[in-house]
């Protein structure tokens, strides 16, 4: 595993309307590592994820990522129609949160899994029996092979989220985002979930960040973690420098038995 | 000087007096009902309500009964149907709401090519007349601008409670599906009494731009309530009397002054600041 | 025209087919419904049904202007589409008013500017500007029919080119963008074919009646299949149908064309959604027993 640097913030600061979502960020991210991203709601979690995958609007600082510059211009800019950042995109599995679909939506779940590789098929191009043959493989290493012709409306919560994470593979990531794939599971299908995003990081060899709200999530996988608090960063390193009592009462404000992951899982939920 | 002559020639007509004054309270009313709509997310509802409002004028009208009576029949019957079909959930509301405006449309335009004579009169049923409405759509703009004005007043909270979140006022134990009904079938009866003074196709804007305006510049419900009230006044009031002097058409003038004190309102709207960032000092060391 | 019998209609379709006017009317049926219906489909799948209407009244608005200060309608009617086209797009991104609320702002400008210009007008010309109201299928001139045919070519061959980059903005437009495709260009190109095809439908089919033709089939499609492809195909089917059929209605009961269009795609809707309705029904009954 070589330590090249894939991304770099430098000072950035976001802002939406009258609201700060992030202030004054700097963080690297070096290839092949898993990041976990912490803190409590309105920390500013989703728009750190936004901001790698140029989706977002840079008020101040700049990001470089996969070798492509964005920095802040005038008025905050964004970079949403954007030829430029659009190849960098190609180029970041998103996994958004995970949000109720419009059970009319007509698209069957193997399509829905094909979005994926439009970015890289080009403009005005059709799919071909190589791309099938990705989506494939794809439904069957996420286990949702016997769905692959249900309308994606249908699906369950768990479901979705594996097709979201088969979607973003298809791209053929160099980064994957996540933002809280765990959220709204049961305790079941969130240990396959996890257990399936640190199976495909180290196969893939890709660069993870996932952004979770239940610290619990990132003890066995991550590698480093952030941990945010109003926009601010609070702490940056492994999960159990992280997660210190100080650390947690300070972000969450509860006290927190250290080691008892169960007991901060209950009181991060509240 | 010459304005204010014709401007006092104007209120020395009794009839120009009572028209200005009815109209006025016409505009108040759409715009008291157009707070509850626009909080509600109802804009499209009161589209589809105002389109079928209008067919049943156009039917009336056809058949040579008083196109107010059509109007008020056809409104109600769909504000009925409204809820059911957007209940059933295999097409979104919207698709329903275009679909009601399509078929009013369809039928009004067909019974409109059928008719043989009084064209005209069928067209004022489109864009309104407010100089040439009749005794009893005055009598009726009194009554639907006391029915709305009394519900606010009496349903307060209930209507708080319902703008907040329908599910959760039935959670509570309000009777919220009858009230909703209810503000849907004011929107009908709303509507219809304003449709020949404003017109058919005009009235459901009316509805929506003074209390679009009054949501912009407001977080508090009952200034919400007051200002597109006021906001719907002064558009039909000045509407009326433009119409007076320059032979505009009245109700087109009246939505434009809405949709004018919008876009004024739009610029003074708080809701719209943003906040500026020049140095990194100003966000980074706060604490 | 007396009522014909049922016995004659076959007489009266000859009479009908062989005629100048009519055959010109079935090509601009033909095409106004191909059109009108794809476009259907992306504005219905986009969760857009309402633009449909502010386009056309937008277009309808530059028409009457247009006509007022003695230009062609066409032209003022493509300049106000492709702007409301333009502005419509914003107002939904930024999601500061509710889509709803802006669109229905922006129905009252134009619909307020149609009115208002149609007032002013003199008695003697406004009944060429009620033409454009609810449209005249059957006094379509070569110009007019030359620019729908070039609009139908254009709107059928972006679909079929950028087919599975609106398959991704149908699912979800954020996602789209995330996987690196042009999301927002795309989005904005459907709203410029929106205003495209409502412009040269607004004569034949009037601009007050044509977002009907162009939500009924694809709503009606709806009901019957959740395959982006045949929502396509079904959608066109219906949409020349019903306008076919009611030119012939039309033609037969000598009521005005567009109308009658309208009306009837509605009616098949209605049918249509009571039949599918109670298919629903019935799966409910076997799930209740199979339980």
């Amino acid at each position: 595993m070589n330590n090249d640097v894939v991304t770099s913030l430098r000072n950035v600061v976001v802002s939406y309307r009258e609201d700060v979502a992030l202030r004054d960020i700097s963080l690297e991210v070096k290839q092949g590592e898993m990041i976990g991203i912490a803190g409590p709601n309105g920390a500013g979690k989703t728009t750190l994820l936004t901001i790698i995958n140029g989706l977002g609007q840079l008020v101040h600082g700049e990001a470089c990522v996969l070798g492509h510059l964005m920095s802040a211009g005038q008025r905050g800019r964004d970079f949403r129609l954007s030829w430029r950042i659009a190849k960098l995109r190609k180029m970041i599995g998103y996994v958004p949160q995970g949000s109720a679909i419009d059970p009319r939506v007509p698209i069957r779940v193997k399509e829905a899994v094909m979005i994926g590789r439009y970015g890289r098929i080009g403009l005005g191009k059709r799919p071909k029996e190589m791309d099938w043959e990705i989506v494939n493989d794809l439904l069957k290493l996420v286990e949702i092979k016997h769905l692959a012709d249900k309308p994606i409306g249908h699906l369950s919560g768990g479901e979705q989220q594996r097709v979201s994470i088969a979607r973003a593979l298809a791209q053929d990531p160099y980064i994957l985002l996540l933002d809280e794939p765990t959220a709204f599971l049961d305790w079941r299908s969130r240990s396959e979930i996890l257990q399936l995003i640190k199976q495909v990081h180290y196969q893939r060899q890709l660069t993870t960040l996932f952004v979770t709200h239940d610290p619990a999530d990132t003890f066995d996988i991550c590698d480093r973690v952030v941990l945010l608090k109003e926009g601010r960063l609070k702490a940056l390193g492994s999960p159990k420098q992280v997660f210190s009592p100080e650390n947690l009462r300070d972000v969450y404000g509860t006290t927190i038995l250290e080691g008892n992951t169960s007991g901060i899982s209950r009181n991060v939920d509240m | 000087m010459i304005i204010l002559e014709n401007l006092i020639g104007m209120f020395s007509y009794g009839f120009m007096r009572q028209i200005l004054l009815i109209g006025t309270l016409g505009g108040v009313t759409c715009g008291v009902m157009g707070a509850m709509v626009v909080s509600m997310e109802l804009a499209l509802v009161g589209m589809a309500i105002s389109h079928a409002a209008f067919l049943g004028s156009v039917i009336a009208f056809f058949v040579g009964i008083n196109p107010l009576i059509g109007a008020i029949i056809c409104s109600i019957l769909a504000s009925a149907a409204i809820g059911p079909v957007a209940d059933k959930r295999e097409l979104s509301t919207d698709t329903v709401m275009g679909l009601i405006v399509a078929v009013a449309h369809g039928l009004a335009f067909l019974l409109m090519g059928m008719m043989v004579s009084a064209k005209t009169d069928a067209l004022n049923l489109m864009w309104g007349n407010a100089l040439g409405v009749d005794m009893v759509a005055l009598e009726t703009v009194v009554i639907s601008f006391i029915l709305v004005i009394g519900v606010v007043i009496f349903f307060y909270k209930e209507v708080q409670a319902i703008i907040f979140n329908r599910e959760i006022s039935l959670g509570i134990g309000l009777p919220a599906y009858w009230l909703f009904y209810g503000i849907i079938f004011l929107i009908g009866i709303t509507v219809a009494a304003n449709l020949e003074s404003i017109g058919g196709l005009l009235v459901s804007t009316l509805i929506i731009c003074p209390a679009a305006a009054a949501y912009q510049l407001t977080y508090n419900l009952k200034h919400l309530f007051y200002m597109a009230g006021f906001f719907g006044g002064i558009s039909c009031c000045f509407g009326i009397m433009l119409s007076y002097f320059i032979d505009v058409p009245c109700g087109a003038v009246i939505v434009l002054i809405s949709s004018l004190i919008f876009f004024i309102s739009n610029i003074f709207s708080p809701k719209r600041k943003v906040k500026r960032i020049k140095k990194l000092e100003e966000v980074s060391d706060v604490y | 025209m007396e009522l014909p019998y049922w016995r004659e209609i076959p007489v009266v379709l000859v009479e009908m087919l062989t005629c100048d006017f009519m055959q010109r009317a079935l090509v601009v049926g033909l095409l106004g419904g191909i059109v009108c219906s794809l476009v259907g489909v992306l504005v219905t799948s986009l969760r857009l049904s309402f633009i449909g209407p502010v386009i056309s009244h937008a277009a309808f608005a530059g028409g009457i202007i247009s006509m007022f200060l003695g230009y062609n309608p066409l032209i003022g009617a493509l300049i106000f589409s492709l702007v409301a086209a333009g502005l419509t797009g914003p107002l939904i991104d930024r999601g500061e008013i509710n889509p709803d609320t802006s669109l229905g702002i922006l129905f009252a400008v134009t619909i307020g500017f149609a009115f208002l210009f149609m007032g002013l007008m003199p008695y003697a010309e406004r009944t060429e500007a009620y033409s454009l109201i609810w449209g005249s299928i059957l006094t379509v001139t070569n110009n007019d029919l030359q620019f729908l045919m070039m609009i139908s070519l254009f709107v059928v061959g972006i679909i079929a080119l950028f087919y599975k980059e609106i398959q991704a903005i149908i699912f979800n437009r954020e996602i789209a963008l995330a996987v690196g495709l042009p999301a927002y260009w795309i989005f904005y190109g459907i709203l410029f074919l929106t205003g495209l095809t409502v412009t040269a439908t607004l004569q034949p089919i009037g601009g007050l009646l044509v977002f009907s033709l162009i939500i009924t089939p694809a709503a009606m499609s709806y009901h019957l299949t959740d395959n982006l492809k045949h929502l396509f195909i079904i959608s066109v089917v219906f949409g020349v149908f019903s306008c076919w059929v009611g030119l012939f209605l039309s033609y037969l009961f000598n009521l005005p064309s567009g109308a009658t269009i309208v009306t009837l795609s509605a009616v098949i809707f209605l049918m249509v959604s009571v039949f599918s309705s109670n298919k629903v029904k019935d799966l409910k009954i076997v799930k209740g027993d199979y339980k």
